[in-house]
Formats: C-alpha cells, sequence, structure tokens
C-alpha cells in the first residue's frame, strides 16, 4: 500500500493536478467565508478562478486532447479581470461612505 | 524522480504554499504578497500543462494586472501608517469544519476516480491555435467578452468616482 502510494506520487498526472487545483479552491472558499476584509473576500475569490483553471487547462491536456479547456480559461480570466475592476471600485466606494470595509459591518443599504 | 515530477512539486508547494498565506496571514499586505506567488505557481502549473500562452497571459493579466490592483484596493482602504493593516476572522470554528469536509471531498474524488484519459499529445505552440479558435468556433463568446470588459471599464471608473456633492 505504501509503496503503491509512493509510486502514485512520483508520477504526476492529471489527478496530482486536480488535487492541487481541490486544495487551492477550499483555500479560496475558506477565505470567503472568514475573512471579514473585503479585499481579503476577494483575493479567495481569485484563489478559485484559478483553481477552476487549472482544471479546465489539466482536462484540456490530459482529457480531450484538444484546445477548448485552455479557450474557456482565457475566458475566465477575462471574466476575472472584470471582476476584479467592478469589485474594487465598490470596495473603494464603501470605504468612502462607510470608512471600513469589514463586511459583517456594512448591513445598510443607503446611509 | 524525473524533471517533471520534480517541477511539478516544486510549482505544487510554491502555488498552496502561497495560497495557504494568503488565507491564514492577519496582515493584508502579507496576504497581497503571498498572492503573487499563488498566481506565479499557478502559471509554473500552466506550463507543464503544456499552455504556454495560457501561462505567459496568467502572468500578464494576475500578476501585472490584478495583483496591481489588489494592491492599490489595500494602500487605498487600510490605515498603512496604523496598526488598522490587522485584520479579523469570523465563524472560524464553523468554516473549518466545513471547508475540511468540502477539501475531503474534492481531494478523495479527484484521487479515486479513474479518469479517462487520452494519450497526451506532444508539445506544441498553442497560441496561433487559440487565437483560430477565438476567431472561429468561439467568435460570439469572444465578442461578448469585449463587450463585458468595455461595460467593466466604464461601470468601474462611474462607481469609483468621487461624487462632488454626495
Amino acid at each position: 500500500m505504501a509503496q503503491e502510494f509512493m509510486q502514485w506520487l512520483s508520477h504526476p498526472g492529471l489527478n496530482h493536478f486536480l488535487i492541487v487545483s481541490g486544495i487551492l479552491f477550499s483555500f479560496g472558499i475558506f477565505a470567503v467565508l472568514t475573512r471579514r476584509n473585503a479585499i481579503l473576500v476577494l483575493m479567495g475569490i481569485e484563489l478559485i478562478l484559478n483553481a477552476a483553471n487549472i482544471n479546465f487547462i489539466a482536462f484540456s491536456r490530459y482529457g480531450t486532447g484538444t484546445l477548448d479547456g485552455q479557450v474557456i480559461a482565457i475566458f475566465v480570466i477575462i471574466l476575472a479581470a472584470a471582476e476584479a475592476a467592478i469589485a474594487l471600485a465598490i470596495v473603494l466606494n464603501i470605504y468612502q461612505n462607510f470608512n471600513t470595509i469589514n463586511v459583517d459591518e456594512i448591513n445598510q443599504l443607503r446611509d | 524522480m524525473d524533471l517533471f515530477t520534480i517541477i511539478f512539486y516544486s510549482f505544487a508547494v510554491i502555488t498552496l504554499g502561497g495560497g495557504a498565506v494568503v488565507v491564514f496571514s492577519r496582515n493584508i499586505v502579507h496576504s497581497a504578497f503571498a498572492l503573487l506567488f499563488a498566481f506565479f505557481g499557478v502559471a509554473g502549473l500552466y506550463v507543464l500543462l503544456m499552455a504556454d500562452f495560457l501561462a505567459i497571459t496568467q502572468l500578464m493579466i494576475y500578476v501585472g494586472g490584478i495583483l496591481v490592483l489588489i494592491l492599490f484596493g489595500v494602500m487605498l482602504t487600510s490605515q498603512v501608517l496604523d496598526v488598522q493593516i490587522k485584520t479579523g476572522t469570523i465563524q472560524t470554528f464553523p468554516a473549518v469544519l466545513a471547508v475540511s469536509a468540502l477539501a475531503g471531498t474534492l481531494v478523495g474524488i479527484f484521487w479515486s476516480t479513474d479518469w479517462k484519459t487520452t494519450a497526451a499529445p506532444p508539445m506544441e505552440v498553442t497560441a496561433a491555435k487559440i487565437g483560430e479558435m477565438l476567431l472561429t468556433s468561439y467568435l460570439l463568446p469572444f465578442e461578448i467578452a469585449s463587450v463585458v470588459l468595455l461595460a467593466a471599464l466604464i461601470g468601474a471608473a462611474m462607481i469609483a468616482r468621487r461624487e462632488k456633492n454626495a
């Protein structure tokens, strides 16, 4: 069993990339769930998007052998850039209005 | 232990180590800089997956764009010269439980599933093919993405603008 596991460890394949992305995804979810600072929540979302991208590209490489996964990963990156720009603009606006960006203290839609 | 294995584990450690610091560091500036290593490690994994164009795109857009944007956000919303730069966490215990369950499930599934794989094609330059696909079979999503980026640009400028009499 142990030898089998070592054998598995020393030959990285599709599963290894998927496991790395799974752990990265869990880190992202943890940041989104626990952080009070809105910018750290955004960083967690970026980690989640990166984990999803690793999956797309790993399956594109080992699963289908075509480049469709890579094209979809490009669209994910485009949307991540748009999301980061909009979200940071909103965070800046919230900071000007409430003087804090702790997500548990912002509980009003208007002042 | 061939070269591929060594490089894979180096980049996996860089990615997951960076991600762990992002999540667990109390200092938001440390988190922001650890995010750099996480993005860089992911770019390395892309290279190992023969996605050369994606790796460069990752470095340019994430490290060069999004990370700088996030750093601006940190600088503009934290009192950097103050002690305010430390950040707290909420509902840590339930989150640890939920996330451990999630991570265990994901890793278990990824580990035990016998994915249908095909023989990996030889390394080739992907940029030309990706460009061709973007302008043929993915033309509509490509155009929509350009409109989304324009809308996001205008929207971000509108939202972040200081109101004169608000």
